[in-house]
């Protein structure tokens, strides 16, 4: 798993890459604490982690709070240095924006901005707030920084789902992606209803749907930094974090081997992937077959691959290993070719490593 | 206390030693005991982590046990006292750690449910691979083999639980400021378990199995298994090959996942034990056993025809996904007869079977 591999990188790839490394070097770090909802708390271990960081020596200023500051907030507040909002008025509505010059001025080690998906009101140098971030960042300045999954522009769909609500303000997920930490503040439903805050969702149930999303983003995040380490450093990703399941798919394959595929990716939240291994030529209807087969599977949400040439049982166990597939659904076929020979499936189970076969009865014509 | 009577158990899970769990349990704690509740300490591992010590500050702390064990002198969580005093809620660290041999019971996490029982809440604290379903996982992206494990429902049962996120960033800075061990234990501690990668691996996995958690704690209703609505029933071939230990932890974890029923089943030589080896059975016996601590009912028949005596039981019981280990490789003249997974193919040809291979670094 994490041992290096021989493969050689490509010199482009490494031009790329050390040109990356020198922005990051220049560039200030990003750290994002990530809610599922009001009152988990964000907002106090962000500014904690300031506290701490500032008794440690580092020069930790804040750059913006939220409106509502609770007793433990202001307590932690009142140590730390703070770098005024500034009031904007914009057709009715007021807008707290960060103080870009000042902080600049000021030119401390690490800010702390709390609310990352705040809009600026029009007219700003920046229509949104993390894109101010992101300038301080470029500046070289380290931001440590608290948003809630509502403002997560690829979760909004889901949040409503759960609430029936929809955030104004939000970010990229990418920019969550990018950062160089974040970290999950989590809480039993139960205890943000005795908290104070801002309400928000207070039902129980709809607090764990919200915090089981938070989870799982959290989880697909640190696997996206988890890969791109071991990409960076040459090293084989590992096998396990996640179940990723492959079906193997034929002109000729039983539709319930996808869909069965698709009902095990979503219980494991893990990933679908589909694969046709082709060998020889394909008769026109099979063809037509296989095409309806991959569109299915695409439909399903699948990541379709086609594997090209070789042997059947290699191909599918190279993209076992790259993929880090931890199961193989596949078809099998009762009839044995000739009474010596061993068939694909049978050989692919003596191969078989890392992963389990699931062997899907066969009910499609052969 | 739940409104049965019993304790409440509150967990504090987390991805590895450090991140947090018995600090943010002790401020809980605290929070108790500002309130009013009577909370004492029933079992705190200090570590030498100074501020982890600061929040235990004036609670009442249960002395421990001290039990002779091989001329060395141990100390243990006294659960007897405990039960005697009767606090509201007792603090117990380390949910997974096996008591002193000799104990009355096994491991901390027996005592805890008797605390439970009584009908005492208990805070306590986890690193989620100690769970036996993850024990393969574990073992896959970190290479250590976790020893002291806890079944799955056990943590189930828990009424609430809190994940403790620390980036794997700041938990080495933590181990560099030798917060969490001295120094010199710290630097090899990085070297090996606490690497970059295995902490990230750990935190990820750690973080999906918190999400099922509260997915399952939101809705228990069985997953249809098949398009006719089906529920389904998966059986586990047991036998004496080491991988069938893999083979159990794999085919529950499924069934649990899928909400679905788990049967082990070990078919015996036509003359029962007295035609297996006793190594055979003792290893047998101990994978059944390790399939009945996990919950899953457990079956032997004797039959001269493992194939046909698992596809007839997997009919009879109504079983829509058999699992098996990789059959054995065989002596070259035997190899163009049928193994043993080849024959329940064909025997049972409307059921799904799932050969789970083993698993290497």
């Amino acid at each position: 798993m994490t041992q290096p591999t021989d493969r050689r990188p490509d010199p482009e790839d490494l031009l790329r890459r050390v040109q990356s490394d020198e922005r990051r070097e220049r560039r200030g770090r990003l750290k994002v604490f990530l809610g599922y909802a009001s009152r988990v708390g964000k907002s106090f271990r962000m500014l904690d982690e300031g506290r701490r960081r500032k008794e440690r020596g580092q020069d930790a200023v804040v750059a913006a709070i939220q409106p509502v500051v609770t007793p433990d907030l202001r307590e932690i507040l009142a140590r730390l240095e703070v770098v005024p909002t500034l009031h904007e008025l914009h057709t009715g509505r007021a807008y707290e924006v960060i103080d870009l010059a000042a902080v600049f001025r000021r030119q401390p080690a690490v800010v702390l901005i709390d609310g990352l998906a705040y809009d600026n009101p029009p007219g700003s140098r920046n229509p949104k707030r993390w894109q101010d971030v992101n300038e301080l960042l470029e500046g070289g300045i380290s931001v440590i920084t608290a948003v809630n999954l509502q403002h997560i522009e690829e979760q909004q769909e889901a949040v409503e789902r759960i609430t029936g609500k929809r955030a104004s303000q939000c970010i990229p997920q990418a920019f969550l992606r990018e950062a160089d930490e974040i970290e999950l503040v989590d809480a039993p439903p139960e205890e943000l209803q005795e908290r104070p805050g801002e309400p928000g969702v207070s039902d129980p149930r709809r607090l764990g749907e919200l915090r089981e999303l938070a989870l799982l983003l959290a989880a697909d995040v640190v696997d996206h930094q988890l890969l791109d380490y071991l990409g960076s450093h040459h090293l084989t990703p590992q096998w396990g974090t996640q179940e990723r399941i492959l079906v193997c798919l034929t002109p000729h394959s039983d539709p319930e081997m996808l869909r069965s595929g698709r009902r095990n990716a979503l219980r494991f939240h893990g990933a679908l992937l589909a694969a046709h291994v082709e060998q020889g030529d394909l008769s026109s209807a099979d063809q037509k077959l296989l095409a309806v087969q991959l569109e299915a599977a695409r439909e399903a949400g699948a990541e379709v691959h086609c594997l090209r040439g070789g042997d059947f049982v290699q191909a599918l166990l190279e993209m076992a290993r790259d993929q880090r597939v931890t199961q193989i659904f596949i078809g099998h076929s009762l009839r044995r070719a000739r009474w010596f020979a061993r068939s694909p499936v049978d050989r692919l189970i003596d191969a078989a490593e890392n992963f389990d076969i699931r062997l899907f009865p066969h009910k499609g014509a052969e | 206390m739940t409104p049965h009577g019993r304790g409440r158990l509150k967990m504090y899970l987390g991805y590895a030693a450090g991140v947090g769990k018995t600090y943010q349990m002790m401020e809980d704690a605290q929070d108790l005991h500002r309130k009013g509740v009577d909370v004492v300490i029933g079992y705190f591992e200090p570590h030498g982590r100074k501020d982890t010590i600061a929040k235990t500050d004036g609670l009442e702390n249960i002395p421990r046990r001290i039990v002779d064990y091989r001329g060395a002198r141990l100390e243990e969580m006294d659960a007897a006292a405990i039960l005697r005093r009767r606090p509201a809620v007792a603090v117990v660290d380390e949910f997974a750690h096996t008591n002193v041999p000799g104990s009355d019971r096994l491991k901390r996490w027996e005592d805890v449910r008797m605390l439970l029982d009584a009908g005492i809440d208990v805070l306590t604290t986890m690193n989620v691979q100690h769970l036996e379903s993850l024990n393969d996982q574990v073992w896959n992206v970190t290479g250590v083999r976790v020893r002291e494990t806890v079944p799955d429902w056990v943590v189930d049962e828990a009424d609430e639980v809190r994940f403790i996120d620390l980036t794997p960033r700041a938990l080495r800075n933590r181990l560099e400021r030798g917060v969490i061990y001295g120094t010199e234990k710290a630097h090899q501690a990085m070297e090996h378990f606490f690497t970059e990668t295995n902490l990230a691996a750990l935190r990820e996995i750690a973080l999906r199995h918190a999400a099922h958690e509260v997915e399952e704690k939101l809705d228990d209703a069985p997953v249809e298994a098949l398009p006719q609505g089906r529920p389904e029933r998966i059986l586990i071939c047991v036998t004496g090959n080491p991988s069938s230990a893999s083979l159990i932890r794999r085919g529950k974890r499924l069934a649990d996942y899928l909400r679905a029923e788990c049967i082990a089943l070990h078919v015996l030589p036509h003359g029962g034990w007295d035609e297996e080896t006793a190594s055979t059975r003792e290893a047998v016996e101990r994978h059944m056993h390790f399939a009945r601590n996990l919950r899953i009912d457990t079956h032997s028949i004797p039959d001269g025809d493992p194939s046909a005596a698992i596809a007839n039981f997997a009919r009879a019981q109504r079983i829509t996904q058999i699992f098996m280990g990789r059959s054995l490789p065989r002596p070259w003249f035997q190899r163009f007869g049928e193994t043993v997974v080849q024959r329940v193919v064909r025997l049972s040809p409307d059921t799904q079977i799932t050969i789970v291979a083993e698993r290497r670094r």
